[in-house]
C-alpha cells in the first residue's frame, strides 16, 4: 500500500543528521519531539521548585527559606514555567505538532521553516525566565506581575525585565505556531477530511491557536507598557503619573483567562480520543463536542474579570462577570456528559491511557465544581486568594492538564518511538500519582476556607495539621513523578516493538494507519476519507492498517 | 530537493531544513539580554549585535523565500492560499497588540469605561496637538496610499508591469512623507515623554502605529523592487497582495488613532459625563 511506498522511500530521504537535524528542522515530527523534551526539562525544573514549596510549607515557621522574596522567587518561576514551559509545549507544540498533521492526513505542517522558530523561541523564552530568577533578587511578583510590585520603585534590579522578556519572546513563538497550527488545519486536509470529521483532537488545537492569536499579543501590549513603565519614564500603571494600576490587572487577565483555556481545551481532546479508542465507541455527540470548545473559548473572553472581584469594581460588573462565569459551566458540561456517555455501553479496556483520561474526568469535575463557587462574586470576596482558590485551579487547570498530558504520552508513545510503555508499571504510577495529587490538593480547599492565604512561606499553628497532609501528598507525587521518568527511559530503551496500532478496533484515526514509530515523512500520499459514511458519527475515520 | 519534487503526490510545500530560525532565536536572546543590559545602564550600542543578527536573519530568510517563489514548482496555489490565510491572521494579531493601546488610553480618558478616569481629558496642563492641522495632514496622505496601493494592485492584476512598479513607489512615498510629517509632529509636541498618562497614551500609541507604517514601508520598497525584477505576474503576487493588506491595516489603526486620540481626545469634554 502507499505508506509501505511512502516508507521505503524514507530510507533514502536525505536529511541532515547530527545537531544539524534539530536544530535546522522542518519535520513536524522531530520539532514536536523537541517539543515533548523540552516540556521535560521544564517540567523537572518547575516541578522541584513546587517541592521545595511544600517542604517549606509542611510545618509552620520558617525552615528552609529564609530570605521571603526567594520563596516569592519560587512561586513566580514555578507558575511561569508550569504555564508556559511545560503545558503549552507539550500540549500544543508537542502532541499538537505530532498528530495534528497525522490526523488529517497532511504531509506536514503550513510553514515548516516557522515550526522551527516558534520552537526555539519558546526555548529561548525558557533560558530568559531561568536568566530572571538567578539575576539579582529575582522577580517576587507572583505569575500576575501586578504593579506596582512589578514596577521600577519595588523591583529595582533587571529580574522582571528578563521576565517580561522571556514572556514576549515565548510568545512570540506562539503566536507564529497558532497561525501555523489554524492555517494547516484549514488549508492541508485530506481529501474527504471535511471540518465536521475531524477528530476532536485537531479541533481543540484549532480552537486553542485562534485562543493564543487573539489573547497573547493584548499580553504583549501590557508587557511593553510595563517595560516602558519601568524603564522609560511612561505612566500607565503609575498613579503618580495619572495611570492606573487596575490597567494592568485588566489586560493581563483579558490574556490570563483565555491562557487557562489555552492550558485545558488541547487536554479536551486529547480526553476525547482517549476515552473513544478505550470505550472502542465513537465520541458521544461529536459536533456537540466540538461547538462546546468553541462555546467555552468564545465566553472566555468576556470573564476576565471574575480574577478581579476584590478590586473595588462596580457591583454591576461583578454582576455582569459572576453570570458571564456561571455560563462556561453549560458547554463544560456537555464535554463531562459526552465522555461519560460516550463510556456508557462501552466495552472499556482500562490501559494506562484510558486511567489517566478517567482521573481527568475526576480532577476536572472537582475543579469545575469549586469553579463555580469562587464564580459567584459575593463568596469569591471571601476566598480570594486563599488556598481554596490554589486547590481550585491546580485541580481544575494544572493538574488535569498532567494528567492529559500524562494520558497522552502513553497513547501515543508507540507512535512517536515504535516502543510500547510497560502496561503494569504504568498503571502503578497512574494510582501512585494520582493518590498523591490528590492528598496533595484535597486539603488545601478545607485549608483555604478556613482563610489561609495564599504565597506567604509562614502560616498559624492552626493550619499546620492540612499543611502537613498536603506535603506528604506532594512527596507521594513527587514518587509518582520519579516513576514516570523509569518509565519513560525503560520505554526508550527496553520497550516492546510496538504494533502500527496497539489499541485495536477502537483507535480510528489517521495515525494509527502509518507504521510505528512514524517514518519521517508520512502522508506523503494523501489518504482519502470516508465517502459515503454519516459524517457524524464516523469522525476521520478510515479502516485500520491491518 | 529534486527528489521531493519528483516523488510528492501532494500540493504542498516540504521546506528544505534551514538555519534561519535558530539565528533569528539567537538574535532575540541577544537583543533581551543586551536591551536589559542598555536599560540598566549599559550602553546603547549594547543593543546592537542582537539587532545586526535579527537583520540578517530577515534577509537571509526572505531571501530563500523569494528564492523559493521563483523556482516557481514549491508555490503552488495552495502554498500561497496558506501563505495568504497566514498573513491575515498576522494582522488579525497584530489588532489585537493595538487593542491593548486603545484599551489604555479609553482606561484613562474615559469615565464611560473607568469610574476613577480623568475627570477631565486632556489632563489639566496638557495641551493637545490641534486634530485638523497636521494630523489631519497626515489623514489625508495616508488615505491617499490606500487609494494608489490600490490602483496598483489593479496593475499587479492586469500584470501591467510599469504601473505596478510606479505605484507601489508612490504608496512608499507616501509612506516615507507620512512618517516625516510624524517626526516634525513629535518634534513640536507642548508635551514630553514622561509628563504622565497622556504622553505615554499618546507617544505609544501612536509610536507603534508609526513603527508599523515604517515596517509597511519597507514591505512597499521590497515590492518595487522585486516588481521591477519581474517577480510577479498577473496571478501570483502573493507579496504584494500581503503588503497591500498589511497598508491598509495601518490605515485602518491611523483612522481609529486620529478620531479617537487626536479628535475626541482633545475636545476636553469628556468631564461631563463625570459623577
Amino acid at each position: 500500500m502507499a505508506y509501505g511506498a511512502a516508507a521505503a522511500h524514507d530510507e533514502h530521504e536525505h536529511h541532515p543528521t547530527g545537531w544539524k537535524r534539530w536544530v535546522y528542522s522542518t519535520n513536524h515530527k522531530d520539532i514536536g519531539t523537541m517539543y515533548i523534551v523540552l516540556s521535560m526539562i521544564a517540567a523537572l525544573v518547575g516541578g522541584l521548585m513546587s517541592w521545595y514549596i511544600r517542604l517549606e510549607l509542611a510545618d509552620p515557621g520558617l525552615q528552609f527559606i529564609h530570605d521571603t522574596q526567594f520563596y516569592n522567587v519560587l512561586v513566580t518561576a514555578h507558575g511561569f514555567i508550569m504555564v508556559f514551559f511545560v503545558v503549552m509545549p507539550a500540549m500544543i507544540g508537542g502532541f499538537g505538532n505530532w498528530f495534528v498533521p497525522l490526523m488529517i492526513g497532511a504531509p506536514d505542517m503550513a510553514f515548516p521553516r516557522m515550526n522551527n522558530i516558534s520552537f526555539w523561541l519558546t526555548a529561548a523564552g525558557f533560558v530568559l525566565l531561568i536568566l530572571s530568577a538567578l539575576v539579582g533578587d529575582g522577580p517576587g511578583t507572583g505569575w500576575t506581575v501586578y504593579p506596582p510590585l512589578s514596577s521600577i520603585a519595588y523591583h529595582p534590579g533587571p529580574s522582571v525585565d528578563f521576565g517580561i522578556l522571556a514572556l514576549h519572546v515565548a510568545g512570540a513563538g506562539s503566536i507564529l505556531g497558532a497561525i501555523n497550527f489554524i492555517v494547516t488545519i484549514f488549508n492541508m486536509r485530506a481529501p474527504g477530511m471535511t471540518m465536521h470529521r475531524m477528530p476532536l483532537f485537531v479541533w481543540s488545537i484549532l480552537v486553542t491557536a485562534f485562543l493564543l492569536l487573539l489573547a497573547l499579543p493584548v499580553l504583549a501590549g501590557a508587557l511593553t507598557m510595563l517595560l516602558t513603565d519601568r524603564n522609560f519614564g511612561t505612566h500607565f500603571y503609575e498613579v503618580a503619573g495619572g495611570g492606573d494600576p487596575l490597567l494592568w490587572q485588566h489586560l493581563f487577565w483579558f490574556f490570563g483567562h483565555p491562557e487557562v483555556y489555552i492550558i485545558i481545551l488541547p487536554a479536551f481532546g486529547i480526553i476525547s480520543q482517549i476515552v473513544s479508542t478505550f470505550s472502542k465507541k465513537p465520541i458521544f455527540g461529536y459536533l456537540g463536542m466540538a461547538y462546546a470548545m468553541m462555546a467555552i473559548g468564545v465566553v472566555g473572553f468576556v470573564v476576565w474579570a471574575h480574577h478581579m472581584f476584590t478590586t473595588g469594581i462596580g457591583v454591576n460588573t461583578r454582576a455582569y462577570f459572576t453570570v458571564a462565569t456561571l455560563i462556561i459551566a453549560v458547554p463544560t458540561g456537555i464535554k463531562i456528559f459526552s465522555w461519560l456517555a460516550t463510556m456508557w455501553g462501552g466495552s472499556i479496556d482500562f490501559k494506562a491511557p484510558m486511567l489517566y483520561a478517567m482521573g481527568f474526568i475526576w480532577l476536572f469535575v472537582l475543579g469545575g465544581v469549586t469553579g463555580v463557587v469562587l464564580a459567584n462574586a459575593g463568596i469569591d470576596l471571601s476566598f480570594h486568594d486563599t488556598y481554596y482558590v490554589v486547590a481550585h485551579f491546580h485541580y481544575v487547570m494544572a493538574i488535569a492538564a498532567i494528567f492529559a498530558m500524562f494520558g497522552a504520552w502513553y497513547y501515543w508513545i508507540g507512535k512517536m518511538s515504535g516502543r510500547q510503555y510497560p502496561e503494569g508499571l504504568a498503571k502503578l504510577q497512574f494510582w501512585v500519582f494520582f493518590v498523591g495529587v490528590n492528598v496533595l490538593f484535597f486539603p488545601q480547599h478545607f485549608l483555604g476556607l478556613a482563610g489561609m492565604p495564599r504565597r506567604i512561606p509562614d502560616y498559624p499553628d492552626v493550619y499546620a495539621g492540612w499543611n502537613m497532609v498536603s506535603s506528604i501528598g506532594a512527596a507521594i507525587t513527587m514518587v509518582g513523578t520519579l516513576m514516570f521518568f523509569y518509565v519513560v527511559f525503560h520505554t526508550l530503551m527496553a520497550g516492546k516493538k510496538a504494533a502500527a496500532n496497539p489499541w485495536g478496533a477502537g483507535a480510528t484515526t489517521l495515525e494509527w494507519t502509518v507504521p510505528s514509530p512514524a517514518p519521517f515523512h508520512t502522508h506523503e500520499e494523501m489518504p482519502v476519507i470516508g465517502g459515503g459514511g454519516h459524517a457524524h458519527g464516523g469522525h476521520g475515520q478510515v479502516k485500520p492498517a491491518e | 530537493m529534486a527528489s521531493q519534487t519528483a516523488t510528492k503526490s501532494h500540493p504542498y510545500h516540504m521546506v528544505d531544513p534551514s538555519p534561519w530560525p535558530a539565528l533569528g532565536t539567537v538574535s532575540a536572546l541577544s537583543l533581551a539580554i543586551g536591551g536589559i543590559w542598555f536599560m540598566h545602564g549599559g550602553p546603547l550600542w549594547a543593543i546592537a549585535p542582537g539587532f545586526i543578527l535579527l537583520f540578517s536573519t530577515f534577509f537571509f530568510w526572505w531571501r530563500d523565500v523569494v528564492r523559493e517563489s521563483r523556482a516557481g514548482v514549491f508555490h503552488t496555489e495552495a502554498v500561497n492560499h496558506g501563505l495568504r490565510v497566514g498573513f491575515l491572521l498576522f494582522i488579525a494579531s497584530e489588532v489585537m497588540f493595538f487593542f491593548a493601546f486603545f484599551w489604555a488610553f479609553f482606561n484613562a480618558s474615559s469615565p464611560l469605561f473607568n469610574r476613577v478616569a480623568h475627570t477631565t481629558w486632556p489632563p489639566e496642563g496638557i495641551v493637545p496637538f490641534y486634530a485638523w492641522g497636521l494630523p489631519f495632514l497626515n489623514t489625508l496622505i495616508l488615505l491617499t496610499s490606500g487609494a494608489t496601493v490600490t490602483v496598483a494592485h489593479h496593475a499587479f492584476r492586469l500584470g501591467d508591469r510599469p504601473k505596478m512598479v510606479f505605484w507601489t513607489g508612490v504608496t512608499a512615498a507616501l509612506g516615507i512623507i507620512f512618517l516625516l510629517l510624524q517626526a516634525f509632529e513629535y518634534s513640536h509636541a507642548a508635551f514630553g515623554f514622561r509628563d504622565g498618562i497622556y504622553p505615554s497614551t499618546f507617544f505609544m500609541a501612536t509610536g507603534f502605529h508609526g513603527f508599523h507604517v515604517f515596517v509597511g514601508t519597507c514591505f512597499l520598497i521590497v515590492c518595487y523592487f522585486r516588481a521591477r525584477a519581474g517577480d510577479f505576474t498577473s496571478q501570483k503576487h502573493v507579496g504584494f497582495e500581503a503588503a497591500a493588506w498589511y497598508w491598509h491595516f495601518v490605515d485602518a489603526v491611523w483612522l481609529f488613532l486620529f478620531v479617537v486620540i487626536y479628535w475626541w481626545g482633545s475636545l476636553g469634554f469628556t468631564g461631563v459625563y463625570s459623577h
